[in-house]
């Protein structure tokens, strides 16, 4: 059914989808609640550039990351400065691009929650003594939790899905950057549509059940509300 | 302190002989950025004991000067403090979570994503905030919440939800409480069903309460002092009767005003379904209630209640005849009088027609009997 390749591919697209998914939790919350919370002329351009990647092509995306993380851009500077080398044609490469072109994924979730919630929980908060970070952590933060799911996911799969900015940055690198949806287009490529069916089909079942997660706890917490 | 001298040369201060340890001193400005022009200017000195309420119409600037002291409203300026505390002055602002206060809001007062008992653990949960357990009985029963602590607040009454959110309150042992309109979120049933409660709260807890209404019900009922405020500005300030009293403030107070007498039950008579109450200079007979012989009442007399003859008439319907000699008149238009009326210490109000005045004679010293059509214990 597999081969190892496949295999091979697999396993990096799900290590890549968690790394990316890990790292843009870890950016996009501040962002989400500097956007919610903010009252600055900035929080316009700010997220519209966050919101960005939702419509430009990836080739695009992936052109420019080319150019910034090669040895002549700032990211490949500062890189090869840490005495990281460059990026391009790397797993992390494929991180860093990824991070960019699935953010909006990422905070657009984190973010409505973090509006929907008012300031009225974070000023229950304040009279009970919390400090402003401990509201955060202990209130606005768990009463936010659909938002912080929908996010995970949404991020996770997104990342599984691309395909144009892995061309563009990453190549075709076998274990490295020959993700699932290259290693399809390398099958397409070469006429072995047996093994595109299986990964293809593979794929479709995946994206399914997971906006089939997203929308039934969505519509579950849209009732729970009602009540 | 910086600013004791301001609040001291004011006239507030002077009526005031409470030292500074047992008043709140607030001298707030606060210009509201959206709904410019909207403007609180207040400069107050309340004492830091029993219920204060501020009272106003909507639009005020009651829960503006509320979230002000409770240090929600991070523009406003001005000096605070409370108990010689100093929480807000021209150098400094404590934050809301260093504040030693209790807040209830008047809506969403719990947070959703708890039960009740978490919410009312919330603090000791996450803070350095010591936890009594003899203390958090004493709450849950004060409050009648025993049956209610595993439930979310969707599944609570309104009613019940602030009876939740006054007990988190009175959990962190606060120096002061400060309740926004607890009632006026819910409708007429679950306001009386709540109103024993806060009886209780008033009569049984040591905590100063700072209260905002907009009802002359939970005035009556709860306060010992009174503000009153009217755009932003203090109309007036003072213990309850004294400021119900002044007769100059009828756009403010309405003319549903009435004194309230501090009572005691003195006999209960079952046959009539009526007690007699006693003031210092005085008796009233009220409709019985649950009360016992002995009890503390609040009874109110509205001014509207309350007419004048000149001699003690026996032979009335009218069961409440006390002998009052008029302090104040004040026409108030030009079709009604309001007079101000003395029975020993104690004051009534009495609302006529500026045509009874006239044709009683009625003057500043004049010695009548005022007789009052119905008396309502405060409840």
């Amino acid at each position: 059914m597999f081969t190892q390749g496949d295999i091979t591919a697999i396993w990096l697209t799900v290590r890549l989808a968690s790394t990316v998914t890990l790292i843009l939790l870890l950016i996009g919350t501040p962002i989400a609640w500097w956007l919610a919370r903010t009252t600055s002329w900035l929080k316009g351009p700010v997220g519209a550039l966050v919101a960005l990647p939702l419509i430009l092509p990836p080739t695009v995306i992936g052109f420019y990351l080319l150019i910034s993380m090669g040895p002549n851009g700032f990211i490949g500077q500062f890189t090869s400065w840490l005495g990281l080398g460059t990026l391009p044609f790397s797993y992390w490469g494929l991180v860093v691009g990824s991070v960019f072109y699935s953010l909006p994924f990422v905070v657009q979730p984190i973010h409505n929650a973090f509006e929907a919630l008012g300031d009225r929980p974070l000023e229950q908060a304040a009279t009970l003594r919390l400090s402003p970070w401990r509201a955060f952590f202990c209130v606005a933060i768990p009463m936010s939790k659909p938002g912080f799911v929908a996010a995970s996911i949404l991020g996770f799969a997104h990342t599984v899905g691309e395909f144009g900015v892995v061309l563009m940055i990453g190549g075709n690198i076998p274990g490295q950057t020959r993700v699932v949806s290259v290693q399809i287009y390398d099958y397409v490529e070469s006429l072995e549509y047996t093994q595109a069916h299986w990964l293809s089909a593979a794929m479709v079942l995946f994206s399914f059940c997971v906006l089939l997660v997203v929308y039934t706890s969505l519509s579950r917490n849209e009732s729970g509300a009602k009540t | 302190m910086t600013g004791d001298s301001v609040i001291l040369g004011s006239k507030s201060a002077d009526k005031s002989c409470l030292s500074e340890s047992e008043q709140i001193l607030i001298s707030l400005n606060f210009a509201h950025k959206k709904t410019r022009g909207f403007l609180l200017d207040v400069d107050l000195a309340l004492p830091l004991s029993g219920v204060t309420a501020i009272y106003g119409a909507s639009g005020s600037g009651k829960t503006t000067l509320l979230r002000c002291i409770a240090g929600l409203e991070k523009s406003a300026s001005g000096f605070l403090s409370v108990g010689g505390q100093c929480w807000q002055s021209e150098s400094l602002f404590v934050p809301t979570h260093q504040r030693d206060i209790g807040f209830v809001f008047q809506e969403s007062s719990l947070l959703t994503h708890l039960t009740a008992r978490q919410n009312l653990l919330l603090a000791h949960k996450y803070t350095k905030q010591r936890l009594v357990e003899p203390h958090l009985q004493e709450v849950i029963e004060l409050m009648g919440i025993q049956e209610q602590l595993d439930s979310k607040p969707a599944q609570l009454s309104g009613g019940e939800r602030q009876r939740v959110a006054i007990a988190r309150a009175l959990l962190l042992q606060p120096r002061l409480l400060l309740m926004d309109e607890p009632l006026a979120s819910l409708d007429s049933e679950r306001k009386l069903e709540l109103f024993p409660y806060l009886e209780r709260l008033q009569s049984e807890s040591q905590i100063p309460i700072l209260y905002v209404t907009h009802s002359d019900d939970e005035v009556a009922r709860l306060a010992d002092f009174l503000v009153v405020l009217n755009h932003g500005k203090v109309a007036a300030q003072g213990p309850l009767n004294e400021v119900i009293t002044q007769l100059d403030l009828s756009s403010e107070l309405g003319s549903n005003r009435g004194v309230v007498l501090h009572c005691k039950v003195v006999e209960v008579n079952e046959k009539w379904g009526l007690v007699n109450v006693s003031f210092k200079n005085g008796t009233l007979w009220v409709k019985a209630g649950n009360d016992n012989v002995g009890d503390k009442v609040r009874v109110r007399v509205l001014a509207t209640d309350v007419s004048i003859t000149l001699s003690d008439h026996k032979d009335s319907s009218i069961l409440n005849r006390l002998q009052v000699t008029v302090s104040e008149i004040l026409k108030d238009g030009d079709a009604i009088a309001l007079l101000k009326l003395q029975v020993g210490e104690d004051v009534l109000l009495a609302r006529l027609s500026n045509r009874s005045v006239e044709e009683l004679k009625l003057q500043v010293g004049s010695s009548v009997w005022a007789q009052i059509k119905s008396v309502a214990v405060a409840r």
